[in-house]
């Protein structure tokens, strides 16, 4: 780990003093345990403040395309297996261009559900969290205890399909193994069994708890729609309230929007203040698109998506 | 007004004179959690918690609140007529709210109700109705920076009785009338017992590590602050999801709208947040907020420094810490502040 984020820091200080990038985004070490955050690297300096660790959980390739305006010089990105796969995908539908963004791709060797964590300390207040090997040591008011990370990893870590990246202009670290991935299926698996009534009793049961504030919508790479159907308001398609419709509307149609798309980062998961399982809903989605088009999105940038294009031969079941 | 002594073997029946006589709500164990509920059991209310997930900003202002309704038809005599919804009636009753939340609540009164043309009937009614007794914070969470905010682990500002824990029984400290009734035929604390709760009061200000420096985001000039270098550097990482308004108690930014449904119709007040593009966007097309960096800047300015310059000084924080639990992208309001006062 120490190795690894020495060598981000020394070829983001190359990149930065070279001039070959204005900016490189990675993470920094956060303020609350468990949580490495978003950092922006200007300056060869700043640079000694990224980091690398099990807790780097924000899908990076989302500030690719929220940067601010007047900023579009070239910028390098530390991109696991996931992010590599938003980069292709926001490739692909024309949102940044290969020659502007400089991958320092990093195989990702899963990261920690801060959340499960937290779960096996019901009621008490974790203080400091590091990194022992394949243990976390997990310290708080009285108690210290060693978790194993791979009892807390993230569901989408298990079930991952890359976790080398897939487009690389430098490679940090080893690549794993290329038969390393996970089956996405088991999450869509619950969906397949239950009647349709019993679908959507699951489906108002996973997102019961919504507060409605977007985080799961504004840490996807993939909604970067300039004005958001729930917030348009001429006409307004979707309430702004709590009212069950809005919310299962709200929900239903991102996760759609998601189809075809979706490389199951997990960031709408991480981001969710409200621990729901936004994953349920685009996983099933996912196994559909695999199963229809043979199409897994983001592994290559030279496939054509499925539903961005018509062809006569497509399965037409959904119609029938 | 007076402090009392509760023991803790008579809590029990106190604990179910209270839910006789009141709603009463207190922060129960869900998922791992504490989490405010209806208290059906008395002995699931919780003693021991940092503090609660989400605040109970929601039994004053409601995420979706129905303010009136109407007839959704053109004609007719009761077509369009605007017919309010009943007020609160029953009395409520908020158990163990730590005291930043009830000190929130009182900043919120500073906002909603003013004058009597800003005299917010659907607040000032669950205010009024509402009991709020307190238990003093013996446990502050490493994000915790109440004593920065004009608040403390036992504030009693905007409480009615605030209970301290002393191991064997509870300290009842009444500081309303309605505080002095839950309290009627307890016994006079005596003074190694005030002594005990002044001691446990001092402990826990003393764990609070977290310090925010405010002079100088108070005395400064608002557009020195507006035009600082460092919110382009907060705006970096920030989504402008809403969890940081929504999980605030003191947030409390709505959105007016008539819902619709055949021939039923309500007027509906929900949450909003100034970290929306919506909130601000002009029938016109122009949104003077138009930018991730406006937006930030809004939160922070207007807690911090537009409060504090409208409402004497008071703060449109109370450093409870879930803001910096639950943002997604770590941004730190104890950082942002400390950068405003630098």
């Amino acid at each position: 780990m120490e190795a690894l984020v020495t060598k981000i820091r020394e070829a983001a200080k190359k990149l930065l003093s070279d001039g070959t990038v204005d900016c490189v985004i990675g993470y920094a070490q956060g303020t609350v345990p468990m949580r490495d955050y978003p950092y922006f690297a200007y300056t060869p300096e700043e640079a000694d403040n990224l980091t690398w660790s099990p807790f780097c959980t924000n899908n990076l390739a989302n500030f690719l395309i929220r940067r601010p305006a007047g900023e579009k010089g070239k910028v390098a990105i530390v991109a696991q297996g996931c992010v590599s796969r938003s980069i292709v995908g926001l490739i692909k539908e024309n949102q940044i261009a290969r020659d502007q963004v400089y991958i320092l791709g990093v195989p990702s060797p899963g990261m920690v559900d801060r959340r499960k964590v937290e779960a096996l300390f019901p009621m008490k207040t974790i203080t400091e969290v590091t990194v022992d090997g394949e243990d976390l040591i997990v310290k708080g008011k009285g108690f210290e205890e060693r978790v194993d990370q791979k009892k807390v990893r993230r569901d989408n870590c298990y079930t991952c399909v890359q976790r080398n990246p897939v487009i690389v202009d430098e490679l940090m670290g080893e690549e794993g193994p290329s038969d390393w991935g996970g089956n996405i299926d088991a999450v869509a698996a619950p969906w397949e069994k239950l009647e349709p009534l019993e679908r959507w009793a699951a489906f108002e049961d996973t997102i019961k708890d919504c507060i409605r504030c977007y985080a799961c919508r504004d840490a996807c790479p993939l909604c970067y729609c300039h004005v958001c159907f729930v917030d348009e308001s001429q006409p307004q398609w979707c309430g702004k309230g709590q009212d069950e419709a809005d919310v299962a509307t709200f929900h239903l149609l991102r996760a759609f929007h998601c189809a075809g798309r979706c490389t199951d980062c997990g960031a709408c998961e991480s981001a969710c203040p409200m621990g729901i399982k936004v994953r349920r809903f685009t996983s099933k989605i996912e196994k559909d698109v695999r199963e229809l088009y043979g199409y897994t999105p983001g592994l290559d940038l030279e496939s054509t998506p499925p539903l961005s294009v018509y062809r006569p031969n497509d399965p037409q079941e959904f119609i029938k | 007004m007076a402090e009392k002594i509760l023991a803790k073997d008579k809590l029990g029946g106190f604990l179910e004179g209270l839910t006789s006589k009141y709603e009463v709500y207190a922060p129960q164990e869900s998922e791992g959690k504490a989490q405010w509920a209806r208290l059906e059991d008395t002995d699931k209310a919780l003693w021991e918690f940092s503090n609660t997930h989400m605040s109970p900003k929601e039994f004053f202002f409601p995420q979706s609140e129905t303010m009136m309704r109407f007839k959704n038809v053109q004609d007719g005599e009761e077509g369009m007529v605007m017919h309010s919804e009943p007020g609160l009636g029953d009395k409520r009753l908020l158990l163990n709210i730590r005291p930043c939340d009830a000190k929130a609540f009182q900043v919120l009164d500073l906002i909603f109700v003013q004058d009597e043309m800003t005299n917010d009937f659907y607040w000032r009614d669950k205010r009024e109705n509402t009991t709020l007794v307190g238990l003093g914070c013996s446990d502050p969470c490493p994000t915790c920076f109440c004593t920065s905010m004009n608040c403390g682990p036992h504030s009693t500002t905007g409480l009615d009785a605030l209970l301290v824990d002393l191991g064997d029984k509870l300290l009842v400290k009444t500081l309303t009338e309605k505080g002095e009734a839950l309290a009627e035929g307890l016994a006079d604390a005596s003074a190694e017992e005030i002594a005990a709760a002044e001691a446990q009061q001092k402990a826990s200000e003393e764990q609070i590590e977290s310090q925010v420096g405010m002079d100088q985001v108070l005395s400064r000039e608002v557009m020195e602050l507006y035009e600082a270098g460092h919110w382009s550097r907060v705006q970096e990482s920030c989504l402008n999801c809403g969890t940081c308004t929504y999980c605030c108690p003191t947030c409390h930014c709505f959105d007016i709208q008539d819902e619709t449904s055949g021939e039923t119709g309500r007027r509906v007040r929900n949450w909003d947040s100034c970290m929306s593009w919506l909130f601000t966007m002009h029938g016109t097309g122009h949104n003077p907020r138009g930018t991730k960096l406006d937006r930030v800047r809004q939160r922070f300015m207007h807690k911090f420094k537009y409060i504090p310059a409208k409402r004497g000084g008071e703060v449109g924080c109370v450093g409870c810490g879930r803001c910096v639990q639950l943002c997604p992208v770590n941004i730190d309001v104890r950082r942002v502040v400390n950068d405003m006062n630098a």
